[in-house]
């Protein structure tokens, strides 16, 4: 069954028929040709297609794009503005966060949509003071809120070093 | 992904009469769990009536101090909800040592409530279920037993409810709000989910078209003292072996109220009204914490890969209300 549906990715309005199964990650990569989100398990357990769907990150292979008409969807492609990369990309470079690079467009909108949730006080399940002001990013806190973001190369150490040093400025 | 029509419709009457009225309709919410079974065509729904949209997203403060969550609130919400991290602690705990943030944006606490079992035998299409296919028989009895209940099973059943939420709202009283084809009623949720020896292919009492609406938390003084605590096989992002929410309040060193339910061990949120009764109005030693957890799995049935959850259950359960006297 095919629908029409509009979608606005990284800042452009994009128009598409598709059909009802197609996700939202496939939309992106098969239809769309952005393909800054990538297809790791395709089962919404290793974070490797997260993007932004309206402000929030999500594992964009579990979301059926015809459920999604008239969304916003920023990638990790759309964090940049031109050659002014986004800090939180700045600081995986910086930082070595990666190895093979696979997993590291969804760590960094992971990563960036994390940073604002923290930023809006939301607690994490390793939060001693459920019901502070204030969300205190420490490496603890940073390894939980990325625990939905698997990196098969074990980038861990540095990954967690790279939002620390964002987290931090 | 076998094929399937997609709509969204304009009310909450329409989406029941829709689903009623065609056994192969299926409501979706927020899909982490139904499009994650179709992908893999552990379920087949021939239509989609998408209800995202159409229950409430607000979280309302009611008269006397309870709190009514519309079924359409995502789990992340929920958890961060400043009156729910004040109030029901155990309940922000609970949701937050579930899944992925990026899954939690999406899941809803309505769909939270109806996710399917994690066995991996109903979740291959290849082998035998009773409750992916009824009459087929259990693989899992003779397989890998490790994630298996050891309480309320059947012997065509042995799945746990892979629910965190869940545990926590069965310790809490919470009360499920649905609109079916017959009207409108409240489900407590320690009765929403039936029993396996009945026809496990029914998680719950819902019926066909029946959709959860809202979720309401009584007020609960003693909720502001609860924790969940959650056992897994690594430190994040994975199903519980053995869980505990419990409430507990302690005066002159006796347990003057306790709440107490354990997930990973049944085929729902597993209430401890056993251990409850043997904890209030005794002293709030470590024996007795003891021998209450004991008497609650004493109709324990384990198999052999899953024995340690009787041990495993019964410590924490035991940390669990130490903690929590202390807290008190």
């Amino acid at each position: 069954m095919e629908q029409k549906i509009t979608l606005r990715v990284d800042g452009k309005e994009r128009t598409l028929t598709i059909d009802a199964r197609t996700t939202l990650l496939d939309a992106l990569r098969e239809r769309l040709g952005v393909t800054s989100p990538k297809k790791g398990c395709d089962h919404g357990q290793c974070g490797a297609c997260t993007v932004m769907l309206d402000g929030r990150r999500v594992t964009s292979c579990l979301v059926l794009a015809v459920a999604n008409d008239g969304a916003e969807v920023v990638t990790a492609a759309g964090l940049a503005h031109g050659d002014d990369l986004h800090p939180v990309q700045r600081s995986f470079i910086a930082e070595d966060a990666f190895q093979c690079g696979y997993c590291t467009p969804g760590q960094i909108v992971s990563a960036v949509a994390m940073l604002r949730e923290a930023e809006e006080g939301w607690p994490s399940v390793v939060s001693e003071d459920l019901d502070a002001d204030r969300v205190v990013l420490d490496r603890e806190e940073i390894a939980e809120r990325m625990s939905g973001n698997l990196c098969r190369c074990a980038a861990y150490v540095n990954i967690v070093s790279a939002i620390e040093k964002v987290a931090r400025s | 992904m076998k094929p399937f029509a997609y709509e969204r419709p304009v009310d909450v009457s329409s989406a029941v009469t829709t689903v009623a009225g065609r056994p192969e309709a299926s409501f979706l919410a927020g899909g982490t769990n139904l499009v994650d079974l179709m992908k893999m065509e552990v379920l087949t729904p021939e239509l989609l009536v998408d209800v995202r949209h159409l229950v409430s997203r607000r979280i309302e403060t009611l008269t006397g101090g309870g709190l009514r969550i519309g079924a359409g609130v995502s789990n992340n919400e929920l958890a961060a909800d400043r009156r729910i991290r004040r109030r029901y602690p155990v309940l922000s705990q609970a949701l937050l040592a579930g899944a992925s943030y990026q899954l939690r944006n999406l899941a809803t606490v309505g769909g939270n409530f109806l996710q399917r079992t994690r066995c991996p035998y109903f979740r291959d299409v290849t082998m035998p279920c009773n409750k992916r296919e009824p009459g087929t028989g259990c693989a899992a009895r003779d397989g890998h037993q490790r994630d298996l209940a050891v309480l309320g099973a059947s012997d065509s059943c042995v799945a746990t409810h892979p629910s965190d939420m869940a545990v926590a709202m069965a310790a809490l009283d919470a009360v499920v709000h649905t609109v079916g084809p017959s009207g409108e009623r409240s489900i407590q949720v320690n009765e929403l989910y039936r029993s396996p020896a009945d026809g496990p292919e029914r998680d719950t009492v819902l019926e066909r078209g029946e959709l959860i609406t809202a979720v309401e938390l009584p007020a609960s003084p003693v909720a502001a003292t609860s924790r969940y605590r959650k056992v897994r096989d690594r430190a994040s992002y994975a199903f519980a072996l053995v869980s505990v929410a419990a409430a507990l309040e302690v005066r002159d060193g006796s347990v003057t109220e306790v709440r107490l339910a354990l997930g990973g061990v049944a085929h729902k949120p597993w209430r401890a009204a056993t251990a409850e009764r043997a904890l209030l109005g005794r002293p709030a030693t470590e024996a007795n914490f003891r021998a209450a957890a004991e008497a609650e799995l004493a109709a324990a049935q384990a198999l052999a890969g899953n024995a340690f959850k009787v041990p495993l259950a019964r410590n924490t359960i035991v940390s669990m209300l130490r903690t929590l006297t202390e807290e008190a």
